[in-house]
C-alpha cells in the first residue's frame, strides 16, 4: 500500500503580538506599568550611590568590618546569642506545632460555624510576619527572647495550622470511616483514625518550618526580640564594624549549617 | 468475641514521648528566658491593656489615610522595583551557570575553565541569597540613609540571589534536547536559550517570579522596620508612639495589601498556564 501523503501545513504565521482577548497580554501591560511607575514614583538616590565619593565611603565602611572582632569574651558572647538563636527557634516551632495542631482539627472539621472562623484566626496570624509580631509583642513581653519566642510561635501557627488542616483533609477517608459507624465522636475519630494517617506528613511540614524558624530568629532580634539578632542591632548601632563581622559571620555560618543538616537529612530520608 | 478496650491502648508509649519532648525542651525555655507568666504580670498587663484599648477607635482621618495610601504604593513600588533590579542580577548569573548551555559538557564532561567558573558564580549567589535581606537593609541604611534606595538595594540583592538559583534549577530540569540539538548544529548559547530553553520554560519562570513578587511585598513591610521606608517604618513609629489607632489601621492595610498581592500573583499564574 502506498503511504498516503500528509497534507501540507498551512503556513502558520507566528500569534500577533497583542491581542485585546488574550489575558495573558493585559496582565503583562499591567507589569510593565506597575514596574515603569515604581521607578518613577520612588526618588532613589542612585547618584548618591554611585558617585566616585559614596563608592569611596561604601569601600571604607566594607573596610572597616576588616578583620572581625575574635577576642574570646567576644566570642563566647556571639556563641551565647547563636545558641539563644537556636533555642528560640526550636521552641518557637515546637510551641506552633502544638497550636497548629489544636487549630487543625477545627479548622478541617466539617461543622461550619467551627470551620471558618478557624480559618480567618490562621489567616490573620499568617498573614502578618513574624518581625511585626515581634514588635507587637515588645509592649507586654518587654525586651528579649520571650517576645522573639511568642511571635515566631504566633506566625507559625498561622502557616502550620493551614499546612496541618489540609494535610488532614487530603488523607484518606477510610479509617476515620469506619470508626465513625462504630460509633465514635470526632475528638476520638481525629486522635485514632486522622492523626495517625498524617502523623509522618506532620513531622515533615513541622521540619522544614523549623529551617525557615532559624533564619527568621537570626534577624528577629533587630526590633529588640532577643538572639544574635539584637547583638548585631546594637553592635551596627554603635559603629563596632568589627564586631558587627563576626556577628554576620555567625549569622552565615549558623543557616550554612541548617542548610546543610536539612540536605542531608532529606538525603537520608528520601533513600 | 474480643471486647473493645475501655482505656487507650497506646498511653504508655504517648506519656513516655510527651514527657521526652518537655524534657528537651526545658533547657531550651530557660536558654530564652521563656516565662509566659510574666505576660500576666501587673505591669505589662497594665500595659498591654492600655496598647490594646489605644487600638478602639481605628485612626481613620482623611490626612493619615492619605499618609497611609502614600506609603503602601511605596512599599509595593520598593517590592517591584526590588526585583526588577534582582532580575538584572538573576538573568545573567543564571546564563552563566545553567549547565545546559555548556558548549564543552556536550562532549562528555565539562572543561575545567567552565566548570570553575560556573562553580564560582554559584558561590556568589549563594551569599548573595543567605544573608537575609534585613541585614542588608541595616548595612545600606548606613551607606545611603534612610530610604527607599536601601531596601530596594537589599530585596534587589537577596532576591536575585534566590531567582538566579532557582532559574537554574528549573532550566535544568526542563527536556535538554532540543537544547543539545541547537547547541550540536552550531547555534550560539544566546540563540541555544531563546530558541531552546526559554519556550518550554517561560510558564514556569514567569510564575516562580511573580511568587517571588508577592514575598518581596510582604518583606519590603518588614524592611521599613530598619528605616527602609514605607508601611513598615510607619507601623514601626506608630508603636513607638503607643498610637494603637494608627497601629491598628495600617495592620489592616498591610493584611489587605497581602491578599491582594496573593489574589493578583494566583490569577497572574493561572492565566500565564
Amino acid at each position: 500500500m502506498a503511504p498516503t501523503p500528509t497534507p501540507a501545513t498551512p503556513h502558520q504565521l507566528p500569534p500577533p503580538l497583542w491581542d485585546a482577548r488574550c489575558r495573558a497580554c493585559w496582565w503583562t501591560l499591567g507589569g510593565l506599568v506597575l514596574v515603569v511607575a515604581s521607578f518613577w514614583s520612588l526618588d532613589l538616590q542612585w547618584a548618591q550611590f554611585f558617585s566616585a565619593e559614596a563608592v569611596h565611603s561604601m569601600g571604607r565602611f566594607v573596610g572597616e568590618f576588616f578583620p572581625p572582632d575574635t577576642r574570646p569574651a567576644f566570642l563566647g558572647k556571639v556563641l551565647a546569642g547563636t545558641l539563644e538563636t537556636l533555642a528560640m527557634s526550636v521552641l518557637g516551632t515546637a510551641l506552633a506545632a502544638l497550636g497548629g495542631l489544636a487549630l487543625a482539627g477545627p479548622a478541617a472539621s466539617r461543622t461550619a460555624w467551627l470551620r471558618a472562623p478557624t480559618r480567618w484566626l490562621l489567616n490573620a496570624l499568617r498573614a502578618i510576619p513574624e518581625l511585626v509580631w515581634a514588635a507587637l509583642l515588645l509592649v507586654s513581653a518587654g525586651l528579649g527572647p520571650l517576645a522573639g519566642t511568642l511571635a515566631l510561635a504566633l506566625h507559625t501557627t498561622g502557616v502550620l495550622g493551614r499546612l496541618f488542616a489540609e494535610a488532614l483533609e487530603n488523607a484518606p477517608p477510610g479509617p476515620a470511616e469506619a470508626l465513625r459507624t462504630q460509633g465514635l465522636g470526632g475528638l476520638r475519630v481525629l486522635l485514632y483514625a486522622r492523626l495517625p494517617q498524617v502523623l509522618p506528613q506532620l513531622m515533615s511540614y513541622t521540619l522544614y518550618r523549623w529551617e525557615n524558624n532559624i533564619r527568621a530568629a537570626a534577624v528577629l532580634g533587630v526590633v529588640g526580640a532577643g538572639g544574635l539578632g539584637q547583638l548585631l542591632a546594637f553592635h551596627m548601632g554603635l559603629f563596632h564594624m568589627p564586631r558587627t563581622a563576626s556577628i554576620l559571620l555567625a549569622m552565615l555560618a549558623l543557616v550554612a549549617l541548617v542548610d546543610a543538616l536539612s540536605y542531608a537529612s532529606r538525603r537520608l530520608l528520601m533513600r | 468475641m474480643r471486647t473493645a478496650p475501655t482505656r487507650d491502648p497506646a498511653w504508655l508509649g504517648r506519656l513516655f514521648w510527651a514527657g521526652a519532648v518537655a524534657v528537651l525542651l526545658w533547657p531550651l525555655g530557660v536558654a530564652t528566658e521563656f516565662q509566659p507568666w510574666r505576660l500576666l504580670a501587673p505591669d505589662s498587663l497594665r500595659s498591654s491593656a492600655l496598647f490594646l484599648g489605644s487600638f478602639f477607635p481605628p485612626a481613620l482621618g482623611g490626612e493619615f489615610l492619605v499618609l497611609v495610601a502614600r506609603e503602601t504604593w511605596r512599599t509595593v513600588a520598593m517590592a517591584t522595583a526590588g526585583i526588577v533590579l534582582g532580575l538584572l542580577i538573576a538573568v545573567p548569573m543564571t546564563l552563566l551557570t545553567t549547565r545546559a548551555l555548556s558548549v564543552s559538557a556536550l562532549s562528555g564532561r565539562m572543561a575545567r575553565g567552565p566548570f570553575w567558573l560556573r562553580q564560582g558564580l554559584r558561590g556568589v549567589l549563594i551569599v548573595l541569597r543567605s544573608i537575609p535581606e534585613l541585614v542588608w537593609a541595616l548595612v545600606f541604611v548606613r551607606v545611603v540613609g534612610l530610604g527607599p534606595t536601601a531596601g530596594v538595594l537589599a530585596i534587589a540583592l537577596t532576591y536575585g540571589g534566590m531567582l538566579g538559583k532557582v532559574y537554574g534549577e528549573i532550566l535544568e530540569s526542563g527536556e535538554p534536547a532540543p537544547t543539545e540539538a541547537l547547541l550540536r548544529n552550531g547555534s550560539g548559547r544566546l540563540q541555544a536559550f531563546a530558541y531552546g530553553l526559554l519556550p518550554q520554560n517561560a510558564a514556569e519562570l514567569a510564575s516562580y517570579t511573580v511568587y517571588r513578587w508577592e514575598c518581596a511585598i510582604r518583606s519590603s513591610v518588614v524592611l521599613g522596620f530598619v528605616g527602609a521606608g514605607g508601611l513598615g517604618q510607619q507601623m514601626d513609629s506608630a508603636m513607638k508612639m503607643f498610637n494603637g489607632g494608627e497601629v491598628v489601621t495600617m495592620l489592616a492595610v498591610f493584611v489587605a495589601l497581602v491578599a491582594l498581592a496573593d489574589r493578583a500573583s494566583t490569577g497572574l499564574r493561572r492565566a500565564l498556564g
